[in-house]
């Protein structure tokens, strides 16, 4: 039999370190689901997710009480709703209700794809679904979108730029009534991966198969137990700890995957590797680095400390799945980390800080709370500088920011659940970007693109 | 199937006994025990082995569930292969 160590070392994990598989997500193909009359259209959707995802959430709850494996999430990701918007036009809105309906039909905890692709110019449908966004989240609530609006390869579309600026305001004005809760579920991604099964960025790229099931792993929590074993140890041998810790957790989302893929006849495409945290208490990755020796995360010493925490993580778990996507690397999102909002509620941890942060991890700036009264141009400008991060690191960067309408430094939003809740974090707004936003335009791909 | 049933708790007389009597009601087989205390935690693990694992860890579960609300153990059956995932190459 097994060594004992090591079985009581896995029951720790699951029992006292909060080790989950984060999301088990289904990407489904709705290219054939396209049809010029949008009625149509959402007929063949609901009937191709129902058929393809009728029986995902119970066979999934299935294999985590066969397996003793606690699985948060189960979701599903669809192709990009612009796409069908282009065939079909009409009001995109149409795709939200009926992909929400296919959310409760199937149980899945969220659809994402509600997305469009615009990193190198508008095409039909992308101006469309854009535009409708703030509408499709104020009237669902299990849809996430998301749009792409740059890569290493094409640059950044300012133009989509300044439009997200704008309509990630009035996503939060539109939901103002529920805690703003609109642009928790719009993300703007540069480089987006195609592949992703953690939300609000999800969607199933079109170079995806028809149908394809992604895991994504957790963990924070096994991470920081591990380290606090070993207080004295140099920085290289907590890497290495890190690394078999990231090995181990990444092992099971593999073997879930595997399961998943077999019992639903579903290829099995990736495992995420990522550390995802939770507002729980002992699952927060900005505990990790506390642990490593940071007083508090957000000082100085925090993007090193993270930097080597991301590539350990990625090396202990590459190695442990057929096949690692996705996202990857250690999540910092502000309002879903207990040490993250402890740490900006007493102003250690700064946006310049995170904006710092995330050039060094996945995936961005992250479930920030911005003051109300952020005008459109700086959210704007706020995309643009991460954005910029991840076209010249060649890396996905994305912004998940919610101006609290009505709000101000000080004041607390509440989202509940996973999205935790968040200080409105000070935001420098003494100068305008304004003329620096208005020009539209495309920034030139970097050199880096120059590959061939 | 097999899973591992882990009791991590207080050491006291009858432990080994309820829990092979769970076992042996849902025809569960116990292919091997082990027992040890780990830092003054009793653990005792034992490799367990049936048919039809969705109709019989659910039972398993809640009958465990019981057991460990009388006696204050930590119960838990986790499937093997999760541990040959985690520790073996």
């Amino acid at each position: 039999m097994l060594n004992l160590i090591d079985i009581v070392e896995t029951v720790n994990m699951f029992e006292q370190e909060n080790l989950d598989i984060r999301t088990v997500t289904m990407g489904i193909s709705l290219l054939d689901c396209a049809d010029s009359d949008i009625d149509k259209s959402c007929e063949k959707i609901y009937k191709k997710i129902i058929d393809k995802a009728g029986d995902f959430v119970k066979t999934v709850c299935d294999i985590e009480c066969e397996y003793g494996v606690p699985i948060i999430n189960k979701r599903i990701s669809v192709t990009p709703i612009s796409m069908l918007v282009a065939v079909s036009g009409g009001d995109p809105v149409k795709y939200a209700k009926i992909l929400q309906k296919c959310a409760d039909d199937t149980g899945v905890n969220f659809i994402g794809g509600y997305s469009s692709l615009v990193h190198k110019g508008f095409s039909a449908g992308d101006r469309e679904l854009i535009e409708s966004i703030p509408e499709a989240l104020a009237v669902t609530d299990n849809i996430c979108a998301s749009v792409n609006i740059g890569s290493t390869k094409s640059g950044i579309n300012m133009d989509a730029v300044k439009q997200m600026g704008e309509i990630v305001k009035r996503s939060a004005e539109l939901t103002k009534d529920k805690n703003c809760i609109g642009p928790a579920k719009l993300v703007v991604l540069c480089n987006a991966p195609e592949d992703n099964p953690f939300m609000a960025g999800a969607f199933h790229g079109v170079g995806e198969p028809d149908c394809v099931i992604h895991v994504g792993v957790s963990g924070p929590g096994v991470v920081q137990s591990a380290i606090k074993k070993c207080p004295d140890g140099d920085v290289g041998e907590i890497a290495e700890i890190i690394k078999r810790t990231a090995f181990k957790i990444t092992r099971v989302g593999q073997l879930i995957g595997n399961v998943a893929s077999e019992r639903l006849g579903i290829p099995f495409g990736i495992v995420d590797l990522s550390l995802a945290p939770t507002p729980a208490v002992g699952d927060s990755v900005a505990r990790i680095l506390e642990e490593m020796g940071l007083e508090q995360c957000g000082i100085h010493g925090t993007t090193a400390a993270l930097a080597m925490l991301n590539d350990a993580v990625k090396k202990g778990g590459v190695t442990a799945s057929s096949s690692v996507g996705g996202l990857s690397g250690a999540f910092i999102p502000v309002s879903e980390d207990a040490g993250m909002i402890e740490a900006a509620s007493e102003g250690t941890l700064s946006i310049e800080k995170l904006e710092a942060m995330t050039a060094v991890c996945s995936v961005g700036l992250d479930m920030i709370v911005l003051p109300g009264k952020t005008p459109s141009e700086v959210i704007s400008a706020i995309i643009a500088d991460e954005a910029a991060i991840g076209m010249v690191n060649s890396k996905t960067t994305a912004v998940r920011v919610i101006p609290a309408i009505g709000k101000d430094v000080g004041d607390q939003l509440e989202f509940g659940g996973l999205l935790g809740s968040g200080p409105v974090m000070n935001i420098n707004i003494s100068k305008s970007p304004k003329r620096f936003i208005d020009r539209g335009g495309r920034i030139p791909a970097p050199m880096q693109s120059l590959k061939n | 199937m097999r899973s591992i049933v882990t009791i991590i708790g207080k050491d006291e007389v009858g432990i080994t006994a309820k829990a092979s009597t769970v076992c042996a009601d849902l025809n569960v087989n116990i292919i091997d025990i082990s027992q040890s205390v780990l830092k003054d935690v009793f653990v005792m693990v034992m490799l367990t082995e049936f048919e039809d694992g969705s109709k019989v860890v659910p039972k398993l579960n809640a009958e465990f569930k019981k057991l460990s609300e009388k006696s204050g153990l930590d119960i838990r059956v986790i499937n093997e292969d999760v541990f040959n995932s985690m520790h073996k190459i």
